[in-house]
């Protein structure tokens, strides 16, 4: 029984927490929920510098050609920091996007600018208030031209590539081109922006086949929802102990509000959680790096349990503070923001249910 | 990242495979056999041949020392026993108690000759014992024990007093005893451990019928009962000190419930129930909580992984194995209860409905599962104080000697 990560892993893990812990505390994340910035450009700097967008990225395309063991450590760090930097949309989804449709020419064109920092890339799903189906995605592609409005979209207004969605198919787009208007839109995550991209006859190639978009979501999804299952473990883990560490100082009626029930109940249920959701996430991990059969049921698990310790710890960090914990002034927020926009950004609880059930109807026919 | 064995548990693998085939009949249906089981009137008198059979063969408790009947092992290798055991048709659960609590206890204080006496019929299945912890008045404040023992002339000690939920008493040939010997210090202070024979005269067993219908629990009244002072474990006033060392192997006794029914099951009867849109299978609501259910039933056997893999390295697990009661048990009862919904009014009845019986079996089972061996609340305060080192309540009976406890 092998069930665990490597020491080598484990290390690289400890390397990017020391990192993070030095050049993201929670003052970098405030400055960037505050201010204008679209990311924080000095951790990003120092994160390719360290190189994790290079991470998944084989060799034959300038990457460290590492297993998505290594990158699902680092996903777990970037979420501890609640880091602010397009990890998300450029490492997970645009990087896996590429690797898993994109053409030989495709990934010698992107791959070696994504590892160097160079390109930062970003998915674009979503159209506005509709959840995000097959029948009402009205982006279209054709004679190598994009035309359609996305948002929100996750580093939009940073990001110099898109993954778009179009009806007939996913497409790569280059987003510094007449015919590409960004627009920033405010979100319920100030530190971690958002744009709305409108394309006007923006020049696109096809990624993957044509009219295999949906699959090819669904597809990217799942090695997406592994990544994210780590990264909202590792945010889980921080609110927690934020929790914990505030519940031992914090007195009321004579003693630390962390020594009565109802505070230590709860807390210990956040950590049933993120034991669930660590497990899950483990499996996800082992699935995607085997290429195993059981990826699907896999990463709907993963997502499921980790989405619900996020948001779980997420809140009751804030409950546990008590009225300090609603303020602007209080690091607890960028927990909660982030839980639920990492809750929504490859479809909600809802959905993955749905999909789960799915797919152990499949795995109980074959 | 693998769930494979490594060479040497492979090879342990086999060998346990070749003895268990050559000594017990492989099951042919987990929960056709689970039931058979538990019906066979016969059952504790196989148990015992069977414990004999393994003790012989030294695959009792691998962990034990070779001096006690055990092969001084590495943990994983007596999972890797059990692992294999459970896919076999052969009765258990009897001596779990006794081996992986009583005389783990009796190890840590009793005299070599009484360890020379007594260890051996235990791993062989020959003795069975009880621990007699809990009274009326004390369950999760288990220090709260009120029954005595006062010294009868120098060599000795007399009991009187009651103990309940006491599990296989009514089989069990030995018991440790938690006593109170001194009520005029503070509770925590005034205990102390025994070991005593249960057919000592003036021990009464009576079974306590549960509210499944099983009898599995006792109260056990100690009416004068005399025993030598050499039946003491550890020091008189160090009661405690014993009991935490009997009450650490629990986690590990209290196993989870096996053979039950789960999520393959729930979906089964959600694919043949008929709801007004189609089949249950197909309804949201059903669907969300069975996929709540996959979810932790998944988690849990991963985090055993994790477990098995520290020990299967050599190192000591983490806190995780800790969460694993907490989402069992309420699980179970919430998926009965669902499951019987499922199947309308009819849900209810004790015959004719298929499959209703297991589903009940584990809503009615539920309820005391989230109670035997740490209550959801004890073992929520035992993650919060001791993973994430939140401090313990106050407790206003701390300092306060027993006997004033309650008087103002």
């Amino acid at each position: 029984m092998n069930f665990d990560f490597s020491d080598d892993q484990k290390l690289l893990k400890e390397q990017v927490r020391k990192f993070l812990a030095d050049k993201c505390p929670t003052k970098v994340v405030r400055r960037v929920l505050d201010g204008p910035e679209a990311y924080a450009d000095e951790v990003w700097k120092g994160l390719v510098e360290l190189g994790v967008p290079a991470t998944g990225i084989p060799e034959a395309y300038g990457g460290l050609g590492l297993s998505p063991l290594e990158l699902c450590v680092i996903a777990e760090e970037i979420g501890r920091a609640a880091a602010p930097v397009p990890f998300d949309s450029s490492v997970v989804l645009a990087t896996e996007a590429i690797k898993l449709a994109g053409s030989e020419a495709q990934k010698k064109k992107w791959l070696p600018l994504l590892a160097e920092g160079k390109a930062v890339g970003t998915l674009a799903v979503s159209e506005g208030a509709q959840p995000p189906r097959p029948r009402n995605i009205a982006t279209t592609f054709g004679g190598g031209f994009l035309n359609g409005k996305k948002v929100p979209v996750a580093d939009g207004d940073a990001a110099t590539f898109a993954i778009v969605l179009a009806k007939n198919g996913l497409v790569i787009v280059d987003l510094a081109q007449k015919g590409v208007t960004k627009k920033r839109v405010e979100t319920i995550d100030p530190a971690r922006k958002h744009a709305e991209v409108t394309f006007d006859g923006a020049s696109a190639e096809l990624l993957g086949t044509e009219g295999d978009g949906w699959n090819l979501l669904e597809r990217l999804y799942d090695a997406a929802a592994v990544y994210f299952a780590f990264s909202q473990v590792g945010g889980a883990e921080a609110a927690m102990w934020m929790a914990c560490d505030y519940a031992l100082q914090r007195q009321a009626f004579g003693r630390a509000i962390g020594s009565y029930q109802a505070i230590k109940h709860k807390l210990a249920d956040c950590y049933v959680k993120l034991e669930l959701a660590r497990s899950n996430a483990y499996y996800g991990a082992m699935m995607l790096t085997d290429g195993g059969a059981d990826l699907p049921l896999a990463a709907a698990a993963a997502r499921i349990a980790a989405t619900d310790a996020y948001d779980f710890a997420s809140k009751e960090n804030i409950q546990t503070h008590g009225g300090i914990g609603f303020t602007w002034e209080a690091d607890t927020q960028f927990h909660y923001r982030r839980a639920r926009v990492m809750a929504l950004s490859l479809g909600g609880p809802m959905a993955w249910k749905d999909k789960l059930v799915t797919r152990l109807e499949q795995k109980n026919v074959t | 990242m693998d769930f494979n064995d490594t060479p040497e548990e492979a090879a342990f693998r086999k060998e346990v495979r070749a003895w268990l085939d050559a000594n017990a009949t492989r099951k042919s249906d987990d929960k056709a056999s689970f039931r058979a089981r538990n019906d066979d009137p016969n059952l504790l008198k196989k148990a015992k041949e069977w414990q004999a059979k393994k003790a012989a063969a030294g695959y009792a408790r691998m962990t034990w020392p070779k001096e006690f009947g055990g092969r001084g092992a590495s943990p994983i290798l007596q999972v890797i026993y059990q692992q294999e055991e459970s896919n076999y048709l052969v009765p258990l659960g009897f001596f779990d108690i006794g081996l992986g609590m009583c005389i783990p206890t009796m190890m840590a204080y009793a005299s070599p000759e009484h360890l020379k006496r007594y260890v051996k019929p235990a791993l062989h299945g020959e003795e069975i014992w009880c621990q007699l912890f809990s009274e009326p008045a004390a369950g999760s404040d288990v220090a709260g024990i009120r029954t005595r023992a006062e010294r009868d002339g120098d060599a000795g000690w007399v009991i009187n007093g009651q103990k309940v939920w006491t599990s296989g008493a009514h089989y069990s040939d030995y018991g440790i005893i938690i006593t109170r010997t001194d009520p005029n210090v503070p509770k925590h202070q005034g205990l102390t451990m025994f070991f005593l024979s249960m057919k000592t005269p003036g021990v009464e067993v009576r079974p306590i019928k549960q509210m499944s219908g099983g009898a599995n629990f006792n109260e056990v009244f100690f009416t004068n009962v005399r025993i030598p002072d050499s039946q003491r474990l550890g020091k008189v006033g160090e009661g405690w000190k014993a009991a935490l060392t009997t009450l650490m192997n629990e986690r590990l006794a209290v196993g989870l419930p096996s053979g039950g029914l789960d999520v393959d099951e729930l979906m089964e009867l959600a694919r043949d129930t008929d709801l007004d849109d189609g089949p249950a299978i197909r309804n949201q609501q059903v669907r969300s909580k069975i996929a709540d259910w996959y979810v932790q039933q998944q988690g849990l056997k991963l985090t055993r992984y994790r477990t098995l893999t520290a020990l299967s390295k050599g190192q000591t697990p983490g806190p995780e194995s800790s969460i694993i009661k907490i989402v069992a048990a309420p699980k179970m009862q919430d998926m009965g209860a669902f499951a019987m919904e499922l199947m309308g009014p009819a849900g209810i009845m004790k015959e004719d409905v298929p499959q209703a019986a297991g589903f009940q079996a584990q809503w009615i089972g539920g309820a005391g599962f989230r109670i035997a061996g740490g209550t959801d609340e004890i073992l929520r305060n035992i993650v919060a104080e001791r993973v994430l080192g939140l401090p313990p309540d106050v407790r206003v009976d701390k300092d306060v000697p027993f006997n004033q406890l309650g008087k103002k």
